[in-house]
């Protein structure tokens, strides 16, 4: 009796992306497939909720059933199902958490059980877009409040009192008025012969008698596992008689083998056997590339025999792809008009009537995800049933692709979550999961497909590329009145659609027609890009450009008009209110504006709160200079203060960062902290050094040593987090992604402050050494 | 037949005898601990201890360490209560944890070699791993806290 919200919305990705866009099959996939369940109404009543959220329009909704998540063992043990995937978020605790806060379960005695991949059970899966706290808070609390009614509803049977005289307190059910008590675990039996109350009923713990959430005290259910050696991710399932293997895939996206000499690999020691992968063409969402296939009996074999390979290849119409030509193009671009997305006022003579106007065109390259866990996934596939291990995002997703492209029933696949080394939207896409099921159909074995670090770089999913084009106008006084933002990079909806040229709506909400600058005339505009290569998410997304720009831009008029930055700053975003972009279908993380307005008040507090506690103003020694920079991304509000240094030859450090977050009402502050610490080093790494280029179609870089990421000799010495108090009633919002965004303008503006120096194009490289 | 010691157990290879360390010890030794992350002694995922020193057993053949003593995470402390093990519990310092074998076998070498490093040598020593959800404050705060007394 599982409830599900209406369905008739697009599975994974597709949700994001104008129904227009997306073939006709996707949509028929989204509509019912994977039938059979009841349409029921929402599950989630409007009056159970101080505040509502996107979580029901997502595929497959919520399911709000304590039989579902919660079991019960005779000794106790409370058992919680955490259905969304373990990526380094905290969100496998996190989730239960709630749930054993809400049935007064003790933490000591609850273990946490992945759920696998079944979205009709479980609901929504994919765990993306910042969304498991935002849209599980509450169901999970109303989990845990249904469960410990039917825990208390037992109880008071058995003594037969009313219901309202008894009381669950850690893990034991009380009757005051007696003295007696019952444990969780003798009451288990009864407890589930109960109903499950309606969830309007339910009677929700007073958040000042929280235990657990908000106090940020317990630890990572992982925890021991990971420092023993003993957590399973997605490369450590192992099965009788599985065999290994590694894949030669095409160079260049849209590419196909033309012909390949098995005989030299055949000839490595524990190579046994070389066969071909299936290849679908470019775009196919997230369908293999195809390629060679290695068998081995173990992927050291396998690695050293797809070197012995000889391949041939046709590169296919991305053979010319050249990243330093494909700039000019998104340059060129930029300097025209391009799709209006967002007008108000009248930016054109504004900007012509401008005592002085400030151009800022700002480059992001591609960047590659490099999770410390490439891509990995153990199929075996026996006649028409399917059973996949591996570290997915999106179980769901993955269970109705493995179905899909072995041409079987969904309810015969099963797909088992491990933890995720990491994923950063990389495992959102389920290819590698695909492969695997390929192999093992083909060999009628267990196969584990083993990404290498160079696979990952070359075949990726990469985030976009794209120039980003501000120009300010500024009246006699210095006030800014116009805003011209034009951007262009090349869409995600290219991975699914042929002919993509503009920006889908979730692209152009993160930080383009959001913005969020009280000016009388504004004007966004998407000009046109075309992909070459596969483009997906990326931790935040088009956010890092957009916050790239925006806040840069911030920065440049400062220092034109001689404007402390962060006074300009609040300038800018002016008046507290609620901001109401003039754009049709304004995309806002999925999130009904109502709960999850542009809220100016908030994005003030985040820049004040980091300015009193990071010591804005302080006084900075020779060499070194302070930069400040804010996003609302993923409907939370993050602002950034960096303090730089730059020494004589132009070597870059990171003495101190301070990091203010407004991400509504919370669960786990620890692991936010640990969220915003580890986003400042995603941010440093992707402004210093993260670029992806192309020649002739291919990526010139392999691995760490070409493409480099931050070690803990250039990590900041310290990073401060400060959490703004949120009251119950403010929706939970994103933690995941959003520290990402700010911190490479703040970075740049701080760099501007202690040298002078202006950087539009990251990465910074070796720009300062000039 | 190549005979070496891992975590106190003889175990012995016919195989390829250029086959790195790091695969043995996986897919045939089955001790999946000790991670792949680039191949290329880049990373530093797979950092195991031969003998006492901190080595990446994904450039290391077995061959090399025939007749060595490896120590691998499963193998660093019988309840997993090494001090560097249990500081990084202290410190709460995973996020997605892929890369902490490799974190802890380099700071439990380094604590070997240097019981009492400064801020600056821990930097330094622990340079060559990476940790892409950028948990390096925790670390370094870890291997401190581990170096004066869980």
């Amino acid at each position: 009796m599982n409830f599900i919200d209406n369905p008739r919305k697009l599975r994974g990705f597709e949700r994001q992306i104008k129904v227009e866009k997306i073939s006709r099959r996707s949509i028929l996939k989204g509509l019912g497939v994977t039938g059979g369940f009841v349409l029921a109404a929402p599950v989630i009543s409007r009056q159970a909720l101080a505040y509502e959220t996107g979580a029901g329009k997502m595929p497959h909704g919520v399911v709000v059933d304590p039989r579902v998540f919660v079991s019960v063992a005779p000794d106790g043990i409370v058992t919680i199902i955490g259905h969304r995937s373990e990526m380094g978020t905290g969100v496998r605790t996190s989730l239960p958490l709630i749930v054993a806060e809400e049935m007064e379960a003790d933490w000591s005695r609850v273990k946490v059980q992945q759920a696998h991949g079944d979205e009709v059970k479980f609901g929504n899966q994919d765990t993306d877009g910042s969304r498991s706290t935002r849209h599980y808070l509450m169901p999970m609390r109303q989990i845990g409040a249904s469960a410990r009614t039917m825990l208390e509803q037992a109880a008071a049977k058995r003594w037969g009192v009313p219901a309202t005289e008894v009381k669950a307190v850690n893990h034991e059910v009380v009757h005051s008025a007696s003295g007696r008590k019952l444990g969780f675990g003798e009451l288990a039996a009864d407890a589930a012969k109960e109903s499950v109350p309606s969830i309007e009923g339910l009677k929700l713990k007073n958040p000042k008698d929280f235990r657990y959430l908000g106090k940020g005290q317990v630890g990572i259910v992982d925890l021991h596992d990971i420092t023993t050696g003993k957590a399973l991710y997605g490369a450590d399932v192992r099965l009788p008689g599985m065999k290994y293997a590694v894949i030669a895939r095409p160079p260049v996206t849209g590419g196909k083998l033309v012909s390949f000499e098995p005989d030299a690999a055949l000839k490595v020691p524990g190579v046994e056997k070389v066969m071909q992968v299936r290849g679908w063409p470019w775009p196919s969402k997230f369908q293999p590339l195809g390629g060679v296939a290695v068998i081995a009996r173990n992927t050291g074999a396998a690695i050293k025999g797809r070197d012995a390979l000889k391949l041939v290849w046709d590169d296919g119409p991305n053979g010319k792809y050249d990243s330093v030509a494909y700039r000019k193009e998104l340059e060129e671009a930029s300097r025209k008009p391009g799709l209006v997305l967002r007008n108000e006022g009248d930016a054109d003579a504004a900007l012509k009537g401008a005592d002085k106007v400030i151009v800022g065109e700002y480059y992001i390259p591609h960047l590659a995800h490099v999770a410390m866990e490439p891509p990995v996934a153990v199929a075996d596939v026996k006649g028409d049933k399917a059973e996949i291990w591996a570290p997915v995002q999106s179980p769901g997703g993955t269970r109705e692709d493995v179905a899909k492209t072995l041409g079987i029933p969904v309810g015969n696949v099963t797909v088992n979550v491990t933890l995720l080394g990491g994923g950063f939207g990389r495992k959102s896409k389920c290819d590698f999961a695909l492969e695997a099921a390929l192999l093992s159909k083909e060999l009628g074995a267990p196969v584990k497909v083993q990404w290498t670090r160079e696979d990952d770089i070359h075949n990726g999913f990469l985030h976009t590329v794209s120039v980003e084009r501000i120009e300010a106008g500024l009246d006699k006084s210095g006030k800014v009145v116009a805003w011209r933002h034009r951007s262009v990079a090349p869409s995600i909806a290219s991975t699914f659609a042929a002919g993509t040229v503009h920006q889908a709506p979730f692209e152009v909400g993160m930080g383009l027609v959001d913005m969020p600058f009280e000016i009388a005339n504004i004007s966004c505009e998407n000009p046109e890009a075309a992909a070459h290569t596969r483009i997906g998410w990326f931790r935040s997304v088009s956010n890092i450009p957009r916050a790239f720009a925006v806040q840069s831009m911030v920065g440049e008029i400062a220092q034109a008009t001689g404007r402390d930055q962060k006074d300009m700053l609040l300038e800018l975003i002016g008046s507290p209110r609620m901001v109401k972009p003039n754009v049709k279908d304004l995309w806002n993380y999925g999130e009904p504006y109502d709960s999850y307005p542009i809220d100016t008040a908030r994005l003030r507090k985040v820049v004040e709160l980091v300015a009193e506690k990071g010591e804005w103003g302080r006084k900075m020694p020779k060499g070194h200079g302070l930069g400040i920079a804010v996003h609302r991304s993923f409907v939370s509000y993050i602002a950034n203060i960096v303090e730089v240094a730059v020494d004589d030859k132009g070597k870059l450090t990171v003495p101190r960062v301070d990091t203010a977050i407004d991400c509504g009402t919370y669960v786990n502050p620890e692991r936010i902290a640990s969220q915003m610490e580890g986003a400042v080093i995603m941010g440093l790494s992707l402004a210093k050094y993260g670029e992806i280029t192309f020649k002739d179609g291919k990526v010139q870089q392999k691995n760490f040593d070409d493409f480099q990421v931050v070690r803990m000799d250039d990590s900041p010495v310290v990073t401060n987090v400060y959490i703004v108090p949120a009251g119950p009633d403010t929706p939970p919002s994103g933690v995941g992604e959003p520290g990402v965004p700010p911190f490479a303008p703040a970075l740049i503006n701080a760099i501007f402050a202690a040298t002078g120096k202006r950087i539009r194009a990251l990465p910074i490289g070796k720009q300062l050494e000039a | 037949m190549i005979k070496v010691k891992i975590n106190g157990q003889e175990q012995s290879w016919d195989g390829d005898p250029d086959l790195p360390l790091l695969w043995f010890l996986r897919d045939e030794a089955g001790l999946t601990g000790t991670k792949y992350g680039c191949g290329q002694a880049l990373c530093g995922s797979c950092t195991v201890i031969v003998d006492k020193q901190a080595v990446r057993a994904c450039i290391t053949s077995v061959n090399d360490v025939a007749g060595r003593e490896v120590t691998t995470i499963e193998g660093l402390h019988p309840n997993g209560d090494h001090p560097v093990q249990k500081a990084w519990r202290q410190v709460n310092v995973p996020q997605c944890g892929f890369c902490q074998a490799g974190q802890i076998m380099q700071a439990a070498a380094l604590l070997m070699e240097n019981p009492k490093p400064s801020h600056d040598q821990i930097r330094e020593a622990m340079s060559g791993n990476i940790c892409r959800c950028g948990c390096y404050q925790r670390i370094e705060n870890a291997v401190h806290l581990a170096s004066t007394g869980v």
